[in-house]
């Protein structure tokens, strides 16, 4: 969406930037409070990125905000430092460096736990300024004095003191804040970071690190911070104490929830918000004190009734009087209609859609089983999922897995992908010993898995999905190429073109998923874990839940995709699976009972015996 | 030099913080494990049981009423709390929780700091209790040591509630497996319902019986509130016995270091939660299942 007309969004933020002073005094600005609000902007930024686009909650970004704020601040007033422009730069520097050790502790842990550890870090953070290092910050006094910038052209010299003038200043950095987030989510590394988001588990299964992705997008929202935190001290000539204070974190947090998240723009509109009516509840309506309590039950009502704030508001509203959302609506229901009723037919396409070429990988020239299990066990508890299960899959082989529910056929593959370990036992793919490895390496060696339960990225689009499944491939599994489109990544396009032909949805392209027909989720599923062309690609039940129509469909398209490729399938529908695969292993309760060919297997009694109960005896 | 009396004073002063910290991180703690969210407004539920244990004491100079309206009071606004807005954000998304309990705390201190002001209240001891008591080694204020015991005694109950009693069973199974729990047709949002009761209230009575030792502020839950989710990342969440623990080791810890350098309290006890994050990242009696 975001990608549709480039530069608009810088234009138009250029634009708006140019108009302010010339609007907001209108309506009841004063400059200095522009001027607050900018500099809000330009932290929140930083604080989208985490939050909105990567999903990371953080209450103690004042921690990072402060450091900057105050190391830029100390190298100007304390150390004789003269060049304003250069100190903020240092100050965003030592801030994302700061940030990378406290990311390293804080991203230990998801969801709450890193809720809890940044509010902890953050209040750390205070109490280090007011006591320990009060000698070079001024403890509860700050640093006064902070100058301002002024440029000296030889003829004439601009200073930037304050009201409009400083406008200008701050204006310029908040756009440049802008164009490097713009061109930073719009990177490879933006969609990893949404990916993240919307399914952790799916993007590490991919292949991407998350972990790294993570870290790096608290690196980015901290150096935001602390430039923001060094604009603060030249705003006000004075460095403040209570930068580093809970309640900054806080507005912030208030702010751009209000605003709306992920959007880059929603704390600009929140503080904007926010600071209009603080003045405005305090001097208009003398409510005093009361300000903050009004401001507080909106926020609460703004997260109960608008979930995606302000902005995710006025886009809802948008569609609503467009009639987009309408248009959406129908169109998924159509689309579940046309699938169900068979009309896409997607083996149509697929005979004669290109093939995806195997990717050249470290492993190849490998001769002898492409997957071999030793002894795999697994316990959970007393309970043994799998007990001591050899297994043995060779190149080009078709391999399917059969034996009743609960038998410890998804536990296997679990193991199989590193999912979960194995309590003991070995597994060797391509030659290599990946016992104990990542789901994330295991994926870059080119073994992937579909899932048995859909984990799409559920807020975007199809393209988008296979998107970050292909750039994981092409990139491998971390890659800081911040600044690059992502459709400048060789061999991205192609290969994800190629995807989405073989699985069929190269008309569904652009169709969020959530709108997407069960069987063209369960496509896109499989097209999840062929995107890095695997040698090696495992299907827990491809058929579940499919109509008898829509299975004959994915039949053919899984024999398609099967060509030069390694495959094993685990599935119920053994009709399908007997004509489809060569060789048929079958697991009761989590042992390798039998192996054997379809017809050995259908004629076999222990198979009968194992599914039927009590054939044997008859 | 340490000075042995000082030091043997300022381990009962992390004594009696640790026991309110571990009060309150219960309360935390049974909230995130049975509900799953995490109360960001669980300080202001601290000071407000405060705020209205002053209430009572000023109207019947009672500190007994003073502890049970203050501890009630503060029941019952988790009960509607839950029922009026918590409710609804089950299905919704983590942050979306800590948001929403986050702004409803902020609410919470801004109508107190409206009603009482910002100046700070206090809530002097009950006669029985005020003035010092001689160990013999040291003299220490009466009603500190009586605090220890007020609040072994709250933990007990609160041990007794959740170990001993049906609905406290349902409790510990639904930390372990809500939707097992709810399959067995034991109808759920009740019980959310009065585990967030539960949790409230202890916040609520460490408020009131707090409030003689400290005074009255309405942002002094904020400081609690980050040494409770000290508190619970050190002993694991959704842990009641990690809960106290916690609290035990963070009460001294902060004790121990303010007597030598106050500024680095916080510092300590944050190197004490990194030291666990890295050794043990579930906490020390946290399990893998509970997140």
């Amino acid at each position: 969406m975001i990608n549709q007309r480039r530069y608009l969004v810088e234009a138009l933020t250029a634009i708006g930037l140019i108009l302010a002073p010339f609007i907001l005094p209108h309506l009841g600005f004063a400059p200095n409070t522009v001027n607050r609000i900018l500099v809000w902007g330009l932290f929140g930024i930083g604080f989208d990125i985490l939050f909105g686009f990567t999903g990371l909650l953080s209450f103690g970004q004042a921690a990072l905000y402060g450091t900057g704020g105050f190391f830029a601040a100390y190298l100007l007033t304390q150390a004789g430092f003269p060049h304003v422009v250069t100190a903020l730069f240092l100050g965003m520097i030592a801030s994302a460096v700061v940030g990378y050790l406290v990311g390293l502790i804080a991203l230990r842990r998801t969801g709450i736990y890193f809720a809890m550890i940044t509010v902890a870090i953050g209040e750390v953070f205070y109490f280090v300024e007011f006591n320990p290092l009060a000698d070079w910050t001024g403890g509860e006094n700050g640093l006064p004095g902070v100058p301002s910038p002024s440029f000296d052209l030889g003829f004439t010299k601009f200073t930037f003191s304050s009201g409009w003038s400083l406008y200008i200043f701050l204006a310029f950095w908040y756009f440049i804040g802008i164009v490097v987030a713009l061109r930073i989510i719009r990177s490879p590394v933006g969609a990893a970071l949404r990916a993240i988001r919307d399914n952790p588990l799916r993007a590490s299964a991919v292949g991407h690190n998350i972990h790294g992705y993570k870290l790096t997008a608290f690196v980015i929202a901290a150096a935001y911070a602390g430039f923001a935190g060094g604009l603060l001290g030249v705003m006000q000539a004075f460095m403040p104490p209570d930068a580093f204070m809970f309640h900054t974190s806080a507005e912030l947090v208030m702010m751009s929830a209000i605003g709306g998240t992920g959007t880059l723009f929603g704390p600009l509109l929140g503080a904007t918000i926010w600071l209009f009516l603080q003045d405005f509840l305090q001097a208009a309506l003398g409510l005093g004190a009361a300000w903050k309590l009004v401001l507080g039950l909106i926020f609460v009502l703004l997260v109960c009734f608008l979930r995606r704030g302000i902005i995710g508001g006025i886009v809802d509203i948008y569609d609503l009087v467009t009639g987009k959302k309408a248009a959406r609506e129908a169109a998924a229901e159509a689309a579940e209609a046309a699938d169900a009723a068979g009309t896409l037919e997607p083996s149509s396409a697929t005979a004669s859609t290109p093939k995806l070429a195997l990717r050249a990988r470290e492993g190849d020239g490998y001769q002898g089983p492409i997957l071999q299990a030793t002894g795999l066990t697994k316990r959970y508890g007393g309970l043994a999922a799998n007990s001591d299960i050899n297994f043995t899959v060779n190149h080009g082989e078709l391999r399917g897995i059969i034996g009743p529910n609960g038998a410890g056929k998804s536990t296997f593959f679990k193991m199989l992908t590193c999912e979960v370990p194995p309590t003991s036992g070995k597994i060797v793919f391509e030659g290599n010993d990946i016992t104990g490895q990542s789901v994330t390496d295991v994926c870059q060696l080119g073994l992937t898995k579909s899932y048995q339960v859909n984990q799409l990225f559920s807020n975007l689009t199809v393209r988008e999905n296979v998107t970050i499944a292909v750039l994981a491939a092409v990139r491998g599994k971390f890659k800081l190429d911040m600044f690059r489109r992502i459709d400048k990544v060789p061999g991205v396009t192609e290969q994800v073109n190629q995807t989405l032909a073989m699985v069929n949805l190269t008309a569904r392209a652009d169709t969020p998923v959530a709108v997407l027909a069960y069987g063209e989720k369960r496509r896109l599923e499989i097209g999840l874990a062929l995107a890095n062309s695997p040698s090696l690609l495992l299907l827990d039940e491809p058929l579940a839940g499919m109509s008898p129509r829509e299975r004959v469909e994915t039949v053919k398209l899984l024999r398609s995709i099967s060509q030069g490729r390694t495959m094993i399938i685990i599935d119920h529908d053994m009709d399908a699976l007997f004509e489809l695969v060569e060789k048929v292993t079958v697991l009761q309760e989590g042992r390798l009972l039998v192996e054997g060919t379809p017809e050995e297997i259908k004629g076999n009694p222990i198979v009968q015996e194992a599914y039927l109960g009590g054939v044997l005896e008859q | 030099m340490i000075n042995w009396g000082n030091f043997v004073s300022q381990m009962f002063n992390g004594l009696v913080l640790g026991a309110l910290l571990a009060l309150i991180s219960s309360g935390l703690t049974i909230i995130y494990g049975t509900l799953g969210v995490l109360n960001l407004a669980h300080g202001a539920m601290f000071m407000l049981g405060g705020y209205a244990g002053y209430v009572a004491y000023t109207y019947t100079d009672s500190f007994i009423i003073a502890i049970i309206f203050g501890s009630l009071f503060v029941m019952v606004v988790g009960l509607v709390m839950e029922l009026v807005i918590i409710r609804h954000f089950y299905n919704r998304p983590d942050e979306d929780q800590l948001l929403v309990t986050f702004g409803i705390g902020m609410c919470m201190v801004e109508l107190v700091r409206l009603g009482f002001g910002s100046l700070s209240l206090t809530v002097p001891a009950p006669k029985v209790l005020a003035g010092i008591t001689s160990l013999g080694f040291m003299f220490y204020p009466t009603y500190r040591l009586a605090l220890v015991g007020i609040i072994a005694a709250a933990l007990l109950a609160l041990f007794l509630v959740l170990y001993k009693t049906r609905i406290g069973m349902i409790v510990r199974a639904g930390i372990e497996d809500s939707v097992m729990v709810s399959s067995l047709g034991i109808n759920v949002y009740r019980v959310f319902m009065i585990v967030f009761g539960i949790g409230a209230m202890a916040a609520g009575f460490a408020g009131i019986v707090n409030a003689p030792v400290v005074s009255l502020t309405p942002d002094m839950g904020d400081a609690i509130l980050v040494q409770t989710f000290v508190v619970v990342v050190i002993g694991g969440v959704g842990s009641f016995p990690g809960a106290i623990i916690g609290g035990l080791i963070a009460g001294e810890i902060i004790s121990i270091t303010s007597m030598i350098n106050p500024g680095y309290a916080y510092v300590m006890l944050f190197a004490a939660m990194t030291l666990v994050l890295v050794l043990r990242p579930h906490g020390l009696m946290g399990s893998q299942s509970r997140g």
